[in-house]
């Protein structure tokens, strides 16, 4: 049967299991457009940015960890994607983005809205295409939803000409993937793991580094296991939060540049280092050589390019962590190893890092905390960069995978409000609250109006702090606090909303808190809580940039007791 | 630092060398010569790779080209056994007085003159990088007017069995795959 480029590519999308797509439309992408009406199971979130689309698609990817897709035309809509793409490659998030191009006569031309994307994109994805034939279109679509989703997951563009879209080729959906350049390694090496087994058997002081591919793998319940059976503290990423919950007394919580104290505390101590589904980021690590000075470290990813790329591996494994993990477990003895897990219970005790001081004042970390509490935790939560991004990893509590999505990575401010709308796509019946700061909430402030416009009842707490808050905190700490263009003089948020047809309290008082989170959840539809909080509070603990993960900046002992 | 040469089997699509190239780009590596055929394997392109760096980076390069979906295997060849060749065309000054000591120097080095002008000659020489260093130094003293070089192209010797690529059966869609891609070869960590 002859189908057209467009209609092979709906054919193709739903032969995938396609049934969300974000996008923004234009000319080159018109032949596409204009069939989606032949295929109703594709549903079509129309953004108002095409940075949303690819946020939203990738926000959907984490939530539900299944591919998202996102649209855009040729030109300037290709380059609006840019950050949203390098945000999923930088997290291996599974998200195809699909542009127009120009017709084939004009590339090359420098024709109007002609802009070479695959040669933009070829950094920041695992892999992208060029259809020059309707006839290669289903292949490459079986190609990218395959590549996009094994291994380490990652953004794939297509990038589609105008006639391409247009012209008929002959439909058959491949059943396999040919591909002899791409063979991720599932099972971990054999003499490998034993000599891990090993290892942590004989460790007195281990420590697991959890990541996000623990998530990405479904290794959380062997995670578990391992932590159990052999006695052995879990720290996590910020990616990794999730993967193990919180409330369990094994859990450390975050490492990090704002780790928890006690859990770089730890790090530091450890005489073995198990680093799972993680790529020592240098927020994690700090100072590479002042990191995990006493430790052996076993890692284990299935990116064998991250072995050995930032830190040492004394026992590398390459394969798919719930492959090793589970060839593992039968190799780790039980153990109990009170000495040192109360020596960390000490470090936790004297250095609380999630206490909230006394004040009357209204306080960031005060607002996560009720949130957490009115919802019991039974929330997805969604962050934007900087300060706002770092209270809600401490100070809500995660038992789950996948609930909290942070863009940690590239950071980009912006994504909290497009991620959060498509996190809701993708879990309509669970509860998802955007954390956004002030700043970067107006980075992407339209898609409210993809919001109304969907009809999704996402909760928004805006955590406003009136300054770009994380970079006006290295102003403070390092820069002789000269407040140079951080200052925001925001708009009425409330007022905002309101424009957009959004519900919207302001909240400027400690009392006020707990109402207005629970009118926001009992609310029908959306809902935006503008958090007026205190301007210069600082996230702590803190390792400065440069230093060790060892050399940690408390909240000052005058601080607390002043206010 | 030492150079390494690269042995990279790729498929034969467009842009596969821009692939390369900005990987190397990316990841602040500098190419020393890249040279790139057709190989016996339909398809499949060689590219030969000279780089310069320490043993764990050139490894750190080598693992990001073999994560490229358009590379199918790359091999360091550095510490093998190997045969290397490059070609150059030097189009050297010459006259009367000057052309008969050029072609004793071109025999010597068993390269061949291949165009004759009434003040210059074309010069064919092929070796290793030494050798044709070498032989433009010496004729440098005649004067060069053009010279142009391939970049390296190498081979392991008989012992250490061929680069190449077995023809597989294609993946099943539904299961991820599996199938090491020399990855977890102990050696490679
Ligand atoms: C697109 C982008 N531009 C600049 C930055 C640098 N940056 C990191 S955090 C931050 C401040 C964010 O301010 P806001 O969104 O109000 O959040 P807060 O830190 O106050 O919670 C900035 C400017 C960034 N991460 N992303």
């Amino acid at each position: 049967m002859k189908l057209t480029g467009a209609q092979i590519l709906c054919e193709s999308l739903i032969k995938e299991g396609v049934e969300v797509m974000f996008g923004f439309p234009g000319g080159a992408v018109l032949p596409f457009y204009d069939v989606l009406p032949d295929y109703p199971q594709l549903r079509h979130l129309l953004v108002r940015h095409e940075q949303g689309a690819a946020h939203a698609a990738d926000g959907y990817a984490r939530a539900s960890g299944r591919v998202g897709v996102c649209v855009a035309t040729s030109g300037p809509g290709g380059t609006n994607l840019v950050t949203g793409i390098a945000g999923a490659y930088l997290d291996s998030s599974p998200v195809v983005a699909i542009t127009g191009q120009v017709a084939r006569p004009f590339i090359g031309k420098d024709a109007f809205q002609e802009v070479d994307i695959t040669g933009i994109t070829l950094p920041i994805t695992k892999h992208n295409y060029l259809v020059m034939r309707a006839e290669d279109m289903a292949a490459v679509v079986n190609e990218a939803f395959h590549i996009a989703s094994t291994g380490r997951p990652g953004p794939i563009l297509i990038d589609i000409p105008r006639d391409v879209f247009i012209e008929e080729a002959e439909f058959r959906y491949p059943d396999k993937v040919n591909l002899r350049g791409y063979k991720p390694t599932i099972q971990g090496h054999p003499a490998q793991v034993k000599k891990a087994a090993k290892l942590i058997n004989e460790a007195k002081r281990p420590l697991i580094i959890a990541g996000r591919g623990v998530i990405i793998s479904g290794a959380c319940p062997q995670l578990k296991e391992l932590a159990e059976k052999g006695q052995i503290p879990v720290v996590t990423t910020l990616l990794g939060i999730g993967s193990f919950p919180q409330s369990h007394v094994l859990s450390l919580g975050m490492l990090g540049m704002h780790g928890m104290a006690h859990a770089n505390m730890a790090v530091n101590a450890a005489d073995l280092i198990v680093a799972i589904g993680m790529r020592f980021d240098d927020r994690a690590t700090a100072k590479v050589s002042g990191f995990a000075p006493h430790a052996q470290i076993i890692h284990i990813d299935i990116d064998p390019a991250e072995i050995g790329k930032n830190v040492r591996a004394d026992v590398p494994i390459v394969g798919d962590v719930k492959n090793v993990l589970e060839a593992l477990n039968e190799q780790v003895s039980p153990q109990n190893r009170v000495d040192w897990i109360s020596q960390i219970e000490e470090w936790q005790r004297e250095h609380p890092s999630t206490a909230i001081r006394e004040t009357e004042s209204l306080l960031p970390q005060y607002v996560v905390r009720q949130i957490h509490e009115i919802t019991r935790g039974n929330a997805i939560v969604v962050t934007g960069v900087g300060q706002n991004q770092m209270w809600a990893a401490h100070y809500f509590q995660y038992e789950r995978p996948n609930t909290l999505i942070s863009c940690g990575g590239l950071g980009p401010m912006g994504f909290e409000l497009p991620a959060a709308l498509g996190a809701k796509v993708a879990c309509p019946e669970e509860t998802v609250w955007c954390i956004a700061g002030d700043g970067g909430f107006q980075m992407t402030i339209q898609e409210l109006a993809t919001v109304v416009q969907e009809d999704l009842a996402l909760k928004i707490a805006i955590i406003n702090n009136r300054f770009l808050g994380m970079v006006r905190q290295w102003q403070q700490l390092f820069y002789r606090r000269r407040y140079v263009a951080t200052p925001l003089a925001g708009p009425d948020f409330v007022k905002v909303a309101e424009a957009y047809g959004i519900a919207a309290v302001k909240v400027t008082d400690r009392l006020q808190v707990i109402p207005a989170i629970e009118r926001a959840m009992e609310h029908q539809g959306p809902f935006l809580i503008d958090f007026v909080v205190e301007p210069e509070e600082n996230v702590y603990p803190m390792v400065p940039p440069g230093a060790a993960l060892a050399e940690i900046l408390e909240q000052p002992r005058e601080e607390v007791s002043a206010r | 630092m030492a150079k390494h040469t690269l042995i990279a089997l790729v498929e034969n699509k467009p842009g596969v060398l821009n692939r390369v190239a900005s990987l190397f780009r990316r990841r602040g590596f500098n190419i020393e010569s890249i040279a790139v055929g057709h190989t016996e394997m339909p398809g499949l392109s060689r590219m030969t790779i000279l780089v310069d760096g320490t043993a764990a980076a050139v490894e750190q390069v080598r693992k990001q080209l073999d994560k490229l979906i358009d590379v199918v295997k790359v091999t360091d060849i550095t510490d093998e056994s190997a045969v290397d060749r490059e070609l150059a065309l030097i189009k050297v000054r010459a006259n009367p007085a000057t052309r008969s000591e050029i072609i004793q120097i071109v025999d010597i080095f068993r390269a061949s003159i291949v165009d004759v002008a009434a003040d210059s000659l074309v010069v064919e020489v092929t070796g290793d990088e030494d050798k044709i260093d070498s032989l433009f130094h010496l004729l440098k003293g005649f004067g060069i007017k053009e010279i142009a070089r391939t970049g390296r192209i190498a081979m392991t010797r008989g012992a250490a069995g061929p680069i190449t690529v077995a023809e597989e059966k294609p993946q099943q869609k539904a299961a991820r795959p599996k199938k090491t891609k020399g990855a977890n070869e102990i050696s490679n960590l």
